[in-house]
């Protein structure tokens, strides 16, 4: 047979490799790993908002049987360096990160101090011993407030709470909106959210005497960028500094970042000469893991007789919460809010301010979508306003106005450039896979028997396996644009694949397995995809920001082709044919034509370990280790279509139908792009209906258990209509494009469109998320229309 | 202290623990069974769900203590790395896991919902899925394994 028409592993559903040991109990995550001797640590966290630390008391904390020590910011001062989250943004003030709070907390969950105990549970108890007399300062909550002249200053050196301010612009938006036909406009408010991994953040470093060496277990998904910053921090060379993230449970961002409790685990390791462990509990994950989403955006949007978009206006506060994160910044998510609000839309008079606020909440950090959930929520509502001001339907006034083929590559408002992918076919093939017409039959017909019943479009694109090229966070100076793959094939013909991402529910193990089982020519099952490890490769950072399977693919594919070069070559000898000849294939190289063959294995033992059998000056390795860089990024598109029910009663609304139509280029494992969709949904979805971190005024968090903070049951979920769409594949090695993220940016929007198309009769529209039954009683009542 | 003598995954145990010590810590520290996870020690979430005497808990709002005399099965006790029960099977075919954190609270939950429930609907598979939080699936592929896992167990 052809070599081009056997059949891919890419592209099929291959049931993956990780699933076994997961479904046994046989993972490991950090929590599992418990060496002897180690020491468990517990912190006492700040329960104030703003305010100075006058003096701590240990009481009989150290009487405590098992209790070791005690540390405050003072016992560690000369142990390390702070991390410091560096930007070249203009006027950028980086918040340095130190593990513990030194002399003033910031808001309430902030580490202070750390017992280390013999167990958890000693821990604890000295905890309660400890007395901390603080002394409260003034702090304004509110990103509006603290934003304001004469506001208390968070972190004074700073001199302002607006420590992240950047303007865009294109065009002349002043002239836009002086020709309009019209204008519809908005302030947009996004409420906070944390990630809710299901497994807590979790650390524990061990430290070898015999080489001066620091082994961190971490349950990150960015074991390189931690390895390199720690590097720094605990001047310790790369070679005796390692982090390892072993099996991680979920993260959606909320592990991508260096955070205190990393670094203090590390740091006192080193110190106390044991291993130290910490194990965050659900209320400290709630109360200090990376949160996100926190939005005010007022935009406007000027648009023509014939529905066509003129010109885009926005204002945008980003509450980024008490620091600035590393590696990412605060500037991660508000400044995404005004690059991608322009969204998938042809429209070029742009202009928009953002301002990074920092108030006394948890930082805030990445988390799945970044800053498009909010750009995408605030756009595709002034699409749908637009939309109804003009009697258009939604479907259409998108048509008019999504970039169509030949206009690619397009530069957007802001700068972003597009490659060419599927926007007005995501379009199509939503309305196609829902029946839309039927579907408006449907929802026509429901009103007329008085139940609120909508739907909602949600369109938009993504930027996604970011190159060299773009800082992935806006002027972040540490390059996440390049992957390497180390791929040998050793004496036994078993082959390992080295990667620096971190997968931690993707399911790369299987993916990149796929890729490199069609590129090399070898079995599947010979294949062990190693990654989460920061030794693997000289250099890696991890899997975020929709990279790994665009990066770690084209990695994979490059040092695949290279590797079967050689295979080849070596086969060419042992089987005395012309290497062009020569074709490899499940494992075994072939002449086609002829009936000669040969195995990896025996290849493998060949080179390796028989003397003589290849000409000792042509004998190579079976490795290689090649690194790809996408230089720029690529386009994911997709448009969500959501159908909704508000209970007339309780006001609480029922996602009743939902479909998404994406182009992700060339999907790898459709099983697994469909698990990440149908997850990024539901993330968004509790993004729209039921998630909020809620502060109060004091500044205490009030939503601090998962009774408080609600997130997507299975019982409230839809099933997900996919559609695949794949129009032109994209100039990354493999056609790929990333898409763990994309279901969080549509849903909000869609539902939110959904929603207020429910309530259209009674002139309502939703601005804030997420849309609470408490909330659509607001509107309704404000309204003066509540029904009988 | 107390003595705690428990048959877990058919092996019997016999321990001194102190009396506050969670059953959840209790299976994974000092049995070393790691398979059973916290994930929020307060009963929502369900990653810690184990089986006592015939009927799923939450391990991290039991002690350990209560656990005397009685009979456990965790993770560890359904099938292997080589050879998976039917269920942790419909759970791969269908890749209704992901980062596989909250997979062993929904195994055990759904060890007992198949020997108790009909679950002849899917209405009645997720009501009965919606004590466990799973944060990367969306449930739609844990909904498909289970019904699979239905359909080869066949009527009650």
């Amino acid at each position: 047979m052809d070599v081009e028409l056997r059949p891919k592993l890419v592209g099929q559903r291959i049931k993956r490799f990780e699933d076994p040991r997961l479904l046994t109990g046989a993972g490991r995550f950090v929590d599992d790993i418990t060496p002897p001797g180690t020491l468990f640590l517990a912190f006492r966290r700040s329960d104030h908002p703003h305010a100075l630390i006058k003096s701590i008391d240990l009481g009989s904390a150290l009487s405590v049987p098992g209790v070791v020590a005690v540390f405050d910011a003072t016992d560690i001062e000369n142990d390390l360096r702070p991390a410091i989250p560096s930007s070249r943004m203009k006027g950028y003030y980086a918040t340095p990160l130190w593990p513990l709070a030194r002399g003033k907390v910031r808001y309430v969950g902030e580490p202070v101090l750390a017992v280390a105990a013999e167990s958890r549970y000693a821990a604890e108890d000295a905890l309660d011993r400890i007395q901390i007399d603080y002394e409260s300062l003034p702090f304004a909550n509110r990103a509006e407030d603290a934003v304001a002249d004469g506001a208390p200053l968070l972190h004074e050196d700073a001199g302002t709470n607006a420590i992240v301010v950047r303007s865009f612009g294109r065009g002349d938006v002043d002239a836009a909106f002086a020709g309009a036909a019209f204008s519809v406009g908005a302030t947009f408010r996004l409420r906070r959210k944390t990630p809710v991994a299901i497994e807590n953040r979790c650390y524990l470093a061990e430290w070898d005497k015999r080489r001066s060496a620091l082994t961190l277990h971490s349950s990150t998904n960015i074991p390189g960028v931690i390895r390199d910053v720690l590097s720094d921090c605990l001047d310790l060379p790369g070679n005796r500094l390692r982090v390892i993230a072993p099996d991680v449970g979920g993260s959606f961002g909320s592990k991508g970042s260096l955070y205190p409790e990393e670094m203090l685990v590390a740091v006192l390791a080193r110190k106390l000469q044991r291993p130290i462990k910490w194990t965050s509990d659900r209320l400290e994950d709630l109360a200090s893991t990376s949160q996100a989403f926190d939005e005010i955006m007022q935009a406007e949007l000027a648009v023509d007789a014939d529905g066509r978009l003129l010109g885009l206006k926005a204002d945008v506060i980003g509450d980024i919460g008490a620091y600035s994160i590393y590696p990412w910044t605060g500037a991660l998510e508000p400044v995404q809010v005004v690059s991608f609000m322009p969204g998938p839309y042809r429209l070029e008079n742009y202009q928009a301010r953002v301002r990074g606020v920092v108030t006394p909440k948890a930082p805030t950090g990445p988390y799945r979508g970044v800053g498009r959930p909010a750009a995408t929520f605030a756009m595709e509502r002034l699409i749908d306003m637009a939309a109804r001001r003009l009697g258009l339907d939604p479907a259409e006034m998108r048509r008019r106005n999504l970039i169509t083929a030949p206009e690619f590559p397009y530069r957007s408002a802001s700068g972003i450039i597009w490659d060419r992918s599927g926007f007005q076919e995501c379009l199509q093939a939503a309305c196609d896979k829902a029946n839309y017409d039927s579907l408006l039959r449907k929802r026509d017909e429901a009103r007329a028997e008085g139940r609120w019943v909508g739907i909602g479009f949600a369109s938009y694109a993504e930027l996604t396996g970011i190159g060299s090229r773009i800082s992935v966070a806006p002027g972040m100076p540490i390059n996440t644009g390049t992957e390497t793959a180390t791929i040998r094939i050793d004496a036994t013909g078993s082959i390992t694949a080295a990667f620096g991402i971190a997968s931690h529910g993707q399911g790369l193990e299987t993916t990149l397995a796929q890729v490199i089982a069609d590129e090399l020519g070898c079995r599947i099952e010979d294949i062990e995809i190693q990654h989460g490890d920061s030794a693997l490769v000289p250099m890696g950072t991890g899997t975020y920001a929709s990279r790994s399977a665009v990066l770690g693919g084209g990695a994979a594919t490059l040092s695949a082709r290279v590797v079967r070069t050689k295979v080849l070559k070596a086969a060419a000898h042992l089987m005395e044919l012309p290497v062009d000849k020569l074709v490899a294939h499940n494992g075994i190289v072939s002449a086609p034509g002829s009936n000669q063959s040969i195995t990896f294995k025996e290849i493998a033992n060949a080179v390796y370990a028989q003397m003589g059998r290849i000409p000792h000056n042509a004998r190579e390795d079976l490795v290689a280790s090649e690194t790809y860089d996408p230089y720029f990024g690529t386009a994911t598109s997709a448009t969500h279509l959501a159908m909704i029910e508000i209970d007339t009663g309780t006001y609480g609304v029922t996602v009743t139908r939902y479909v998404v139509a994406e182009d992700c280029g060339r999907v790898i494992n459709p099983m697994i792009v469909d698990g990440q969709v149908q997850g990024a949904v539901a993330q968004g979805i509790g993004v729209a209906l039921l998630e909020e971190v809620i502060h109060d005024d004091d500044g205490q968090i009030v939503t601090a258990s998962l009774a408080d903070y609600l997130i997507p049951i299975a019982g409230t979920m839809p099933p997900i209509g996919i559609v695949h769409v794949e129009t032109v594949l994209p100039p990354t090695q493999g056609g790929f494009r990333g898409m763990g993220e994309g279901g969080t940016i549509g849903a909000p929007a869609a539902i939110a469109n959904a929603v207020s198309d429910a309530l259209s009769a009674m002139g309502i529209e939703i601005t804030t998320l997420p849309i609470t039954p408490d909330r659509i009683f607001q509107l309704i009542t404000q309204q003066g229309s509540l029904p009988q | 202290m107390t003595v705690v003598s428990v048959t877990v995954n058919r092996t019997v145990y016999r321990r001194d623990v102190e009396d506050r010590l969670l059953l959840s810590d209790f299976l994974r520290n000092d049995l070393s069974l790691t398979g059973t996870h916290v994930g929020c020690e307060h009963g929502v979430c369900g990653a810690c769900t184990v089986i006592v005497d015939g009927y799923s808990v939450r391990s991290c709002l039991l002690l350990a203590v209560q656990t005397d005399g009685a009979v456990v099965e965790t993770v560890e006790g359904l099938g292997t790395t080589e050879a998976l029960n039917p269920l942790q099977k419909a759970f791969q075919d269908h890749h209704a896991l992901q980062c596989g954190f909250c997979t062993p609270g929904f195994l055990m939950a759904c060890t007992d919902m198949l020997r108790r429930l009909p679950l002849t609907t899917d209405a009645e598979i997720r009501e009965a899925l919606s004590g466990n939080l799973c944060r990367c699936t969306g449930y739609e592929h844990i909904v498909n394994a289970v019904r699979d896992a239905v359909r080869k167990r066949g009527p009650l």
